[in-house]
Formats: structure tokens, sequence, C-alpha cells
């Protein structure tokens, strides 16, 4: 491995001189996600080929290149490789005068680290990268200048050896209910030394742990006086590279993901104390399309023209220009529109579509030669080219791929993906979130999952032929004159489908993030005062609980945390009591609330220690509440607040009724004994409780003969009680 | 011929990518390129004319197609159409001197010879001849339908009889050539030297302890301001610096190197200020047929500020701007949208713009252009001297032959 390393270094210095002669600004662009994400439109057709406001995405980042002054180009072909390379044989990038276009095709590789793998060993046999490079993925879309970012890595690499990359950066702001940044992918944590710009720390904030806690190293704040942690950030997934970053791929051959395993690696393993650093761009634009979501936010992106001039009404790499009118609409000169239809903000419309009467259109892309009939509505879609649209279809929030018709009167529920030529039966409502594609789902997961589609596009054309005979016999999943399958959500996902959809998400989503983050907050607040301990407990119970919308329910099992811990630790009653006021004040309660819960509180506690029978139970309770009736003393001062309690106490008999339910009479005579309970009080909820239903009277006829007893004892103006109480 | 190509495409690509920008640059590259376009251009023998005019007009739709909103690109490419038609005509009509000479001469002999009928269809052939070459084709030749190929091999048949003519002719055809290019050099120099024509006239418009308004940052009205300068004319420049793309800001800096009292103000101060303004002055992207102006965004609101005080309005113009198309809708069809980050900043306003949220989204519009009326500009001050709005259709006439309107 050293030997290696020497291998590399000398090559490397060579190059240095080769450099300073010829400084020739090379890319390496891979033509391949390594992900499912784009499943299963990706299954027929490369993803850098997928069109992004009418033209396809590759042509972006080619034409970003050229412009940066990018001189040398090495497009890494993976899966569909001979589509990538016949579509580049056709545009006009082959032949373009400033920019040379190189392909390399591999079929083996599944991930990125094995692209930049293969590459090194290229690299060794053809030495064809002279220097850095830019090592871009197909899908960016970005109009950032790149000369004086590589001068500036070129400058620090000179001053330091070690300095391997810079990565760009941009600043976004994400979502604080979701946790996804505007393209949809993961919460991005990241600590930038502020004067070097070195990045220090590399985190994505997975959505499993969404409150979890940034973990940073000590001795990175040893190391460096001070540190700038980040969450706006978006990483573009632009990086400067050394030719050192291609070494060290073949090093570790573990290495798969760029961010997952090469940047954790060099900066958690301080592999040969490699340094990566940062560049924050301001100005202008660049994004990754890594998801439907961030397909959508991207193409808004491109209309509402932040990549300029990468715009639909310029012609920046052979595509025809639109014409750009009033409110952002883009529409190709030659689009047959009806008088009557009605083409709302932001819409591009391109070359031979037709429009046909009454249809409602807005914040869509449609492709070229589309023909959409009467009355339809489209509404922040995405339509490919030559699709058919019958009359009086419904399309919202969805993506729909090159040659898919849909008939009459069908609707397409947001977040709907429709891969190649599915058809979409008359008047079928294909459900929201729902991927259709003629291609069965792949039913096994391979071990190379991570392969973006069957790796040969000859297999699927195969496929496909074949499925379109079983098609014909087959009624279909999409009504009876359509053909397609709808595909199953897999990997358990179905709950993040609604993150990475293309859809916006829903309303009700919303309500419930923002209400479980509402949860939250109040929580932290409530729990500040107090020790540490409880938060978690609080936490832990919070996470099974079902209505979060109930303040009550959490204002209860607060104060059982308290009473419990209190009850643990020994605590005074004065102290608890001033935190149960706390609470009472952060959630603005009432003092009969407080009654009730700190009496739930305890009765739980008496319920959940262990014991064998009712006497014992009965045992526990009377110590408990012997214990602490001056804590539930403090709350039942009033005639209310003591019905309060004894609602409660009935409304947890009923909820245990075998283990509760037979003592309620004693503990009532209990809470009577320990002057908790005035005599007034119990009579007034006898009163209340008598005109209730007979389900309700149970514990009220249970303990009659106490009430009774009560009755006479206060018309007889305090007899001797002791007797009485003696007999029972 | 390929290197010409080369240049060619690489022109357009630098158009469609918005790397070169700005009328005079565009103006001079264009008009370099279509020289050599045209000095690379192999002429047939018959109607030389017609084949500079189908190379260059074929180059120029391509470089306006690149960017249509560079109006500059479009006159330039018609001014070197008008200037080979211009020269194609004096050269007709040179040799239509010298043929009818000749042909007079002839018409003796065969007179002599042969008679009358034949004298006299000659006669009225030459005359049509030089009609359809002489002038563009009139709606009457159209209607008489006297066909033109039916001329053309008169007059070669014609030329058979004398040696002399062919030689003429291929002579001829170098003369076309270098004459349009002389024509062309006379465009560059033209194109170069605007500032200093317009420069000249600084003197009359510009008097002492005057205070003169202008919003953004125009070559053109630089010289303009310091040729009064240098003519110990002392007067106070207020600049607007032209949000969002400040280019004021770098004016007034130029202007203050070279010792001219200048103040700084915010665009939306104009309407404040004019007042105290005793001229606006400032450069145009382009004029139209109609004397409207295309110029930097902002300029409508000068302009309007400038009526309501009764303050005239001055548009300095090179004649390369001069546009012979009439403005329709052109808030947006002679307009540019450009990236909103030049307003704000992307990651400030990020959280606002996400369009999935279904709520308010922020929308940001940031136009190159504004449009000016004509009723507005008090005085168009070109390379040539002053002239009314009203005037320009007939400047236009001058610039521009009308076959080339639509190119």
């Amino acid at each position: 491995m050293g030997a290696q390393k020497k291998g590399g270094g000398g090559a490397r210095v060579s190059e240095d001189a080769e450099e300073q002669s010829h400084q020739r600004l090379q890319a390496i662009l891979l033509a391949d996600s390594f992900a499912t994400k784009f499943r299963p439109v990706t299954l027929e057709r490369p993803k850098v080929l997928l069109p992004i406001v009418n033209v396809p995405m590759i042509d972006y980042t080619l034409a970003w290149l050229e412009y940066a002054g990018i001189e040398e180009v090495f497009v890494f072909c993976c899966a569909h490789s001979i589509q990538i390379i016949e579509y580049l044989e056709k545009s006009e990038w082959y032949s373009h005068p400033n920019l040379v276009v190189r392909t390399i095709e591999s079929h083996k590789s599944i991930s990125a680290g094995d692209a930049l793998r293969y590459m090194y060993e290229q690299q060794t046999e053809t030495s064809q990268i002279q220097g850095d490079f830019v090592l871009v993925s197909g899908d960016t879309v970005s109009n950032m200048p790149l000369a004086d970012l590589i001068q500036e890595h070129r400058e620090r690499k000179k001053k330091d050896e070690k300095a391997i990359m810079t990565m760009v950066i941009k600043q976004s702001k994400s979502s604080s209910l979701t946790h996804q940044s505007r393209l949809g992918t993961d919460q991005l944590f990241i600590a930038v030394d502020p004067l070097t710009k070195q990045l220090l720390h590399y985190e994505e904030d997975k959505i499993d742990h969404p409150r979890g806690s940034v973990c940073l190293d000590k001795s990175l704040l040893e190391s460096n006086p001070s540190v700038l942690v980040c969450n706006d950030m978006q990483d573009c997934y632009i990086d400067i590279c050394s030719p050192e970053v291609l070494s060290l791929f073949e090093d570790n051959f573990d290495y798969q993901h760029l961010r997952r395993h090469f940047v954790k690696g060099v900066l958690v393993d301080d592999i040969m104390g490699y340094k990566i650093f940062t560049h924050e761009i301001h100005s202008s634009y660049a994004a990754r399309i890594d998801n439907f979501r961030s397909y959508d936010t991207v193409s808004k992106d491109i209309i509402q023209r932040w990549t300029f001039p990468y715009v639909p009404d310029i012609n920046f790499s052979g595509n025809r220009p639109l014409k750009l009118g009033r409110q952002g609409i883009y529409r190709a000169c030659d689009v047959i529109q009806s008088r009557s239809a009605d083409v709302g903000a932001s819409s591009v419309i391109g070359y031979g579509t037709k429009i046909g009467d009454g249809d409602k259109i807005l914040n869509s892309v449609i492709g070229n030669g589309c023909s959409i009939g009467s009355n339809v509505v489209i509404e922040g879609s995405y339509i490919w080219n030559n699709v058919t649209i019958e009359d009086g279809c419904e399309i919202r929030n969805a993506i729909v791929s090159d040659g898919v018709k849909i008939r009459a009167g069908a609707v397409l529920q947001p977040g709907v993906v429709l891969s190649f030529n599915v058809v979409v039966g008359r008047d079928f409502v294909v459900p929201a979130y729902s991927k259709v594609s003629l291609l069965q789902q792949p039913t096994t997961e391979d071990s190379d999952e991570e392969l973006e589609y069957a790796d040969s596009s000859s297999r699927t054309a195969d496929h496909l032929s074949g499925l379109n005979l079983q098609m014909e016999s087959k009624a279909s999943e999409l009504g009876p004159d359509g053909a397609g399958y709808i595909w199953e959500v897999c990997e358990g996902a179905h709950d993040e489908e609604w993150k990475h959809s293309v859809a916006p998400i829903p309303e009700d989503k919303l309500a419930e993030i923002t209400q479980a983050i509402d949860d939250d907050d109040t929580d932290d607040e409530s729990v500040v005062p107090t020790s540490g301990e409880l938060k978690s407990d609080a936490d832990s119970i919070n996470t099974d609980m079902n209505d979060p919308n109930d303040d009550y329910y959490d204002f209860e099992k607060e104060v059982e945390g308290t009473v419990l811990r209190a009850v643990e630790e020994n605590i005074k009653v004065d102290l608890v009591t001033l935190e149960i006021n706390g609470l009472r004040l952060s959630y603005n309660m009432e003092s009969a609330d407080c009654a009730g819960a700190t009496f739930y509180s305890m009765m739980k506690l008496a319920v959940d220690t262990p014991h064998n029978s009712a006497s014992e139970l009965y045992k526990n309770a009377a110590s408990i509440i012997t214990k602490w009736k001056e804590l539930l003393g403090f709350y039942v001062k009033k005639i209310d607040e003591q019905i309060e309690v004894i609602m409660k106490f009935e409304e947890m008999c009923q909820e245990s009724p075998k283990e509760l339910g037979p003592l309620f009479t004693q503990i009532l005579h209990l809470l009577y004994d320990k002057d908790v309970l005035q005599e007034d009080a119990i009579l007034r909820w006898a009163e209340e409780k008598a005109g209730a239903d007979e389900a309700d009277k149970v514990y009220l006829k249970q303990c009659e003969t106490f009430i009774q007893w009560l009755k006479e004892a206060s018309e007889e103006e305090d007899e001797d009680d002791e007797d009485e109480e003696e007999d029972d | 011929m390929p290197d010409v190509q080369s240049m060619v495409a690489e022109f357009v690509n630098k158009l469609r990518k918005r790397k070169i920008e700005g009328s005079q640059a565009t103006a001079k590259c264009t008009v370099e390129l279509l020289r050599s376009v045209i000095s690379h251009q192999r002429v047939p023998h018959a109607n030389q004319a017609a084949a500079l005019i189908d190379a260059v007009k074929a180059v120029g739709q391509q470089l306006v197609a690149a960017n249509p909103v560079e109006l500059a690109v479009g006159n330039v490419v018609r001014r070197v159409l008008h200037i080979i038609r211009e020269e194609d005509l004096s050269l007709t009509t040179a040799a239509m001197a010298g043929l009818d000479l000749l042909d007079a001469s002839d018409d003796d002999d065969i007179d002599n010879c042969k008679g009358i009928g034949y004298p006299a269809m000659s006669a009225a052939v030459v005359a049509a001849a030089a009609r359809s070459t002489l002038r563009p084709p009139s709606l009457q030749t159209l209607l008489e339908g006297t066909p033109e190929s039916a001329t053309v091999p008169y007059t070669s048949s014609s030329g058979a009889d004398s040696e002399s003519k062919t030689a003429d002719k291929s002579s001829l055809t170098r003369k076309l050539k270098h004459d349009v290019i002389e024509g062309v050099n006379q465009l560059i120099q033209e194109i170069s030297g605007c500032h200093e024509q317009i420069a000249e006239q600084a003197i009359e418009h510009i008097h002492q302890n005057e205070v003169i308004l202008t919003l953004g940052s125009s070559r053109t009205v630089l010289e303009f301001l310091c040729a009064a300068k240098e003519k110990k004319r002392s007067f106070r420049v207020f600049v607007a610096e032209g949000a969002p793309r400040y280019q004021g800001h770098l004016l007034a800096k130029e202007l203050v190197a070279r010792g001219l009292q200048t103040t700084v103000i915010t665009d939306s101060a104009v309407f404040a200020m004019i007042s105290r303004v005793n001229m606006v002055i400032i450069g145009a992207h382009a004029v139209m047929a109609n004397g409207g102006v295309i110029g930097p965004v902002g300029v409508n609101m000068a302009a309007l500020a400038a009526k309501k005080h009764a303050v005239p309005f001055v548009v300095l113009a090179g004649s390369h701007k001069l546009c012979p198309l009439y403005p329709h809708n052109p808030e947006v069809l002679l307009n540019e949208l450009r990236s909103p980050s030049e307003l704000l900043d992307f990651g400030e306003f990020s959280d606002c713009l996400d369009f999935g949220a279904g709520s308010g989204s922020l929308q940001v519009v940031n136009p190159t252009f504004d449009y000016v009326p004509p009723n507005l500009v008090s005085l168009f001050i070109t390379d040539t001297g002053g002239h009314n709005p009203s005037y320009m259709y007939r400047l236009i006439a001058d610039y521009y032959s009308a076959d080339d309107l639509v190119m």
C-alpha cells in the first residue's frame, strides 16, 4: 500500500510539471446517479437524459461546464450507456469547438466509488486526467463560474499538499418542519473553520433521529480556535478534486458513496491528514436533482430564471428557445391554443403542442408534441413529450413521461409518476404517490440494488416487447383500457413517500408535523426548570402517546413524572408543589386540573406498585395517600376541585374496573378520613351523578351506603363517627 | 472558409451564452465578422451582389437568433446588406451608362444594316434591364411580369458581342467586393468613432452651471460629459445608480476620475431631484423606428419625471443603435429577464421560494431594459447631429434598405 502511495505521489509530481506547461481544465461527469430514486422512469431511460423544463439534464450540466471554461469532459456512463452515447452523438456536444467530450463506459460500476476506481485504472494506462479536475454528476444545474475556484484550489494545493478537495456549498434554508432542504434531501450539518474554510464535520441529518443531537469531536475544538456550525447549507455536489482523490478511492476499495464514505472517511478517519475545503457561492445557482422533489424545485428555479442564462428562452445547448411572455409563461411559437384555454403563470409549453378548449394549466411544464383535449386541468405537473391527454382529465402534481396516453376523465392524484408509454384507462383514478410503469416492479432486491436500473438496455427492450403482449391479454391495473403496473411502495418507505415526491407536502402532513413539533417545544419549556433526567422520561412517554392534541394529557404525563420522581427521590412536598405549579402555569391549567392530575398519578403509582391482591393494592394506595395528602390537599381547597378528584377517580376505576373498581368506596372513604375530601363534595358529586345514565352510576351505587351514611351523619350533626368507622 | 464558419459559430455561441453584451461591443464584433464573411465569400460571375447578400443574410440570421435582444447585431447586419446593395447599384449604374453607350453604337450599326424592328425591341429590353437593376422591382414591373431571366440572357448575348465586356465583368466582380469591404470598413470606423462624433456636439447642449442627470452607465454619455468638461464648462452631474446592476456607480467613479462634480442618487430619488436638474442625458440600448427608446431599466421613470417638470430628456445614440423595426409589446418582446440573484440573495430567501408549500411564494422579476415612448423624448443626438423623435424613420430610411427589414 505504501509503495502504491509513493507511486501515486510520483505520478502527481510529473503531472504538476505538465500542469504548469498546460493548464487544461478537465471535468469528470458521472452520467449515472447510482441510486434508485427516479425509478420506474430510469428503468427505461438514464436519469441524465430525463428532460427538465424540456431540456435533458445533461445539457444543463455540459452547457454550464462549457460556459465555465472547462475544456475536456469525461462523461462516465454506466447504466443505459448506449442511450447516452447515442444522444451525445446526435447533439452538438461531440463537435463542440471549445469543449472536448469523451465518454467512458463501464457496466461493472455500481457506485460513484466504483466509477472513480475505474477512472483510476484507466488513468494508469492513459493518464487522461492531467491535474485537478471538477467532479460533478450529470444531473447538476448550475451557472456558477469555475475558473477562479479552480485557481483558488490550485493555489491552496501549492501551499498545502494535503488540500485535496474543494466542495461547493450554497446557503439554502431547510424546512424546520420536515428537516429536509428545498431539494428534498436531508438537512445538512456542517462545521467549517471560518478562516480557512476547511471542512471539519459533515453530517446529513437522517430522518430517523429528527430531534437528535450533533456530535462534534472534542479534538476538533482543540485544534481549531473557532468553528462555524451551520445547518442552512446545501451541498451542491460540485467538487474540485486533486488527482489524489482518485488514488484514495483506489486505496479504500470500500468507498462507494462520495459523501457518506469518502468525505466521512477523510474527515473522521483522518487518512494521511488530507483536508477538504469548502467554497460558498452567493450570487450563482447550483443544485443537484436528486429526487422527485428536487426535480420540482429545480424546474421552478429554472422557470424563475435563477439559472440564467440556462433558461428556456435562451438557446444554450441546441434546444429550441421558447418565447417568454408576461407572468413567466414560456410558449413555443407554434403552439395551438384554444382561446378558451387558461394558461396560468409560470408555465412552459413546448413545440407542436395542442391545447384544447377550456383547459386550465398552471405552474406546469408541457413538452413537445403533446395533445391535450378539452376541459383538462393540469396543475404543478410535468408532462414530457408526445403525451396524449383526452378530455376532462385532471392532473395535479404529477410527472408524466413520454408517450403516455391518459384517457378521458382519468384523474392523477398528487405525486403520481407515470413512466414511458403507460396508458391510463377511462375515468380511472390513479391514487396519490403511486408509480406506474409498463415494466413490472423488480421483485427481488438484488445485492446490486445500488444500481440505477437493469444494466443493459437491450434486455429492457426485450422485456418490454414481451410485456406488451402480456398486456393485451391481461386486464390492466389501470382500468380496462389501460396498460401498466402500479408499483408497490418498497422498503417500507410509505411514510416517507410524500417527502421526496413531486407533489408539495400535503396540508395535513404539515399540520401533523407542526403539531408534533409544538408538543416537543412545550416539552422543552416545561422540562427546563426540572432536572435533565425527567426530560428523557417525558420524551420516552411522549413518543408512544396516541393523541398529541390533548394538552391535558401531556400535562397529566408531566405531573405523573414529577410525582413519580418525588416519590422515588423522596422530595419535600413544598418542592413538588412548586414544580407542579410551574407545570400548571406553562400548560395554562387550573388548579382543579392539578388536583385531578396529582391524584391520578398517585393512584397510578399505587396500581403500578407490584401487588397480589385487592387488599394489598388498597394498602399501597392508603400509604401513598397518607404520605402525600398534603400535596393533594394543596390543590383540593375548594369543593369544585374535590369533585374533580372524585370524577378523576371514577374515570380511573372505569378504565381498570378489575383492579381499582372494587376499591372505589374504600378509597373514597379513606380520602374522606384523611380530610382530603369534604362530605359536601361527596354529596354534591352524588347529586350530580344521580341524573346520569345507568352505566355511569355503577360506582355511585357501589358507595351508596357510604353516601347514605354521610347524609345521616350530616343530619345528625356530627354524632360519633368513630364508632361507625370502626364498624366498617 | 471553415475558419469563417468556426468564427461564426464561436460568436453565435458567445451571443447565446450572453458572454458578449452591450450594443457597442456586439456591433463591432458583428461588423468585423461580416467583413471576414464577405472577404472569404467566393463570388460567382453572374449576380455577385445576390451571392454576397445571401451569405451575409445567412450569417445574420444566425446571429440575430442567437440573441434577439441585442438589436445592434441586426442593425449592423442590415447596414452591411444596405452597403452591398448600394455598391451594387452604383456599379450597375456605371456599367449601364457604358452599356447604353455601347448599345447606342450597336443600334446604329444594326439600324444601318438590318433596318427597323430590332432596335426598338432592344431599347425596350435595355430599359427593362436598367429598371430592374437600378431600382427594386416596382409594383408596375411586377404586374407587367417582365421576366428578369429574359433580360439576362439577352444582355449576356449582347455582352458576347464584345470581348472587352466579359473582362470588364470580372474586374467588376472584384470591384464590387472591394467596394463593399471598403464600405464595411467605413462602417467599422463609424461605429468605433461614434462616441467622438457625438461628444463633439456636447458643447452646444451643456452650459455653464447646469445640473445634468443620467441613469446607469453608458460610454457615450461618459464621453459626452467629459467633452463638455474639457471645453471648460463647469456643471454638476447626478448619477442615478441604476439598480440592480448599479452601473451608475461605475460611471460615477469614472466621472470623478475625470474631474467632474458628481453626485450619486438612488433610482427612486430621481423624482425628488428632477426639479433641480436642467437636462436628463441617457445612453440608449436601441432606438426604434418610431422614435421610442430602449434603455436600461428605470429610464422610463426618469423620462416621466423629466416630462412632468418639463426638463429636456436627451438620448445619445450612435447610428448603429438605430433599429428599423417598430416596437410591438416592447416591455416583453424586446426585453430580457435576467437572474433574480442580481436583486436578492438566494440563500436568504430560499425558504420563501418553496413553491411546494402551496402558500404564498416569492417571485422575482428582473428586466434588463425599459421602453421610453417617443413622446417623452425631447431630442436624439446621433453622430450626424440632433434629431427630433419624429425624424427617426427618415434617418432609418437613409441607413437601411427596405428589402432587409425582414431578414
